[in-house]
């Protein structure tokens, strides 16, 4: 129990860095994703018989933007719920 | 899971992350990854071959119309890409694809549903997402590395592999060696590291916002305001995010198979 401040430090940190993990990469995430689907739109708007292969290829291009945030929010939910920073205090 | 004992929110979840595990450390096996990624394979390519065996030349019945769909759609997507003889690549596209629409449906399941079932054979962990273990994506992903080094030795020659290697992209002055070596090294390392993150990070992800919108309903039976507004808002949230969680599992299958055949393409290109 003498560690528990020291414990509480860690988690209030790792809680500040869950909190920046996961807002910096949506705010990376959703204008990536603004962007393209206004290119999208304006595609789409000149020239619409393309619009079926554009649209596969904008999916293929929303799991390629979101790959990074996704990857983010999985470490972020690991060190939520096991902590391996804490491991140091048994 | 015994009906006395009550868990905290948080060993629920850790008690659904983790994985059945035999052995220890280094050689520790994930049982239940290994069992539901190999009966998920067996299961998905036996009924291809299955329809394959029994596909008839005229009006084609609703398994075979499927399968012909998908077969189709993978075949257009790597003879777009890939200029060699495809009769090994679109096979594998067609695996990769089926295979990992596969894994990833189990994350559909009810969460709680596999670890009954578990539970009825005397098992305490049971996960049946293998993608969601980094395990079976890096495994993938490798694979995957080892398929681009083949077609890369195949087109250039183990000679013309090594040589561009030192010489791509910058030059063959022997200064820039070891910078266009090290680019290389990078191109060709992060190539299955970032397919294995991508599909493990949705994946994983996937699970543990289902497991957050279990928690809400978990307090229904006693019965306060909160609970029942939470048990509601379970049903709601939770079919929201399957719904959208269909989406995803098939993007991130569809992404790993055009990857496959892209960082494949991109391996017997000279320069």
């Amino acid at each position: 129990m003498e560690h528990l401040p020291l414990i509480a430090q860690v988690q209030a940190y790792t809680a500040i860095a869950l909190g920046l993990i996961i807002g910096l990469g949506a705010i990376g995430a959703c204008i990536g994703i603004g962007i393209m689907g206004s290119k999208f739109l304006e595609s789409a708007a000149r020239q619409p018989e393309l619009i079926p292969t554009l649209q596969g290829r904008m999916f293929l291009l929303a799991g390629l933007i979101d790959a990074a945030f996704l990857i983010g929010v999985a470490l972020a939910m690991f060190f939520a719920f096991a902590n391996p920073l804490l491991a140091k205090f048994g | 899971m015994a009906a006395e004992e009550t868990l905290s929110s948080t060993e629920y979840i850790t008690h659904h992350l983790t994985h059945l595990t035999v052995g220890h450390g280094f050689w520790s096996f994930h049982v239940d990854t290994l069992f539901m990624s190999t009966l998920l394979g067996l299961l998905t390519l036996g009924l291809i071959y299955s329809v394959s065996r029994t596909s008839t030349a005229g009006v084609p019945g609703k398994g075979q119309a499927f399968v012909e769909l998908v077969v189709e759609f993978i075949d257009t997507s790597v003879k777009e890409v890939f200029h060699l003889d495809r009769s090994f690549l679109a096979p594998l596209a067609l695996t990769i694809f089926m295979w990992v629409f596969m894994m990833n449906a189990m994350d559909l399941l009810p969460l709680d549903l596999p670890g009954k079932i578990a539970g009825l054979f005397g098992l305490g962990h049971w996960r049946v997402v293998p993608t969601a273990d980094a395990n079976t994506t890096f495994a993938m992903s490798l694979t995957v590395l080892g398929v681009v080094l083949f077609y890369s030795f195949k087109a250039k020659g183990a000679g013309g592999f090594i040589h561009e290697l030192f010489t791509a992209p910058f030059g063959a002055n022997p200064v820039l060696w070891i910078p266009n070596f090290v680019l290389n090294l990078v191109e060709l390392l992060s190539k299955p590291v970032s397919l294995a993150m991508r599909l493990f990070g949705n994946m994983y992800a996937g699970e543990l916002v289902f497991m957050l919108i279990a928690l809400l309903g978990a307090g229904f039976f006693h019965l306060t305001v909160g609970s029942t507004v939470g048990f509601f808002g379970q049903i709601a949230m939770g079919a929201a995010w399957a719904i959208f969680h269909i989406l995803i599992i098939t993007l991130q299958a569809y992404i790993f198979m055009v990857l496959t055949v892209v960082y494949s393409a991109m391996a017997t290109e000279h320069h």
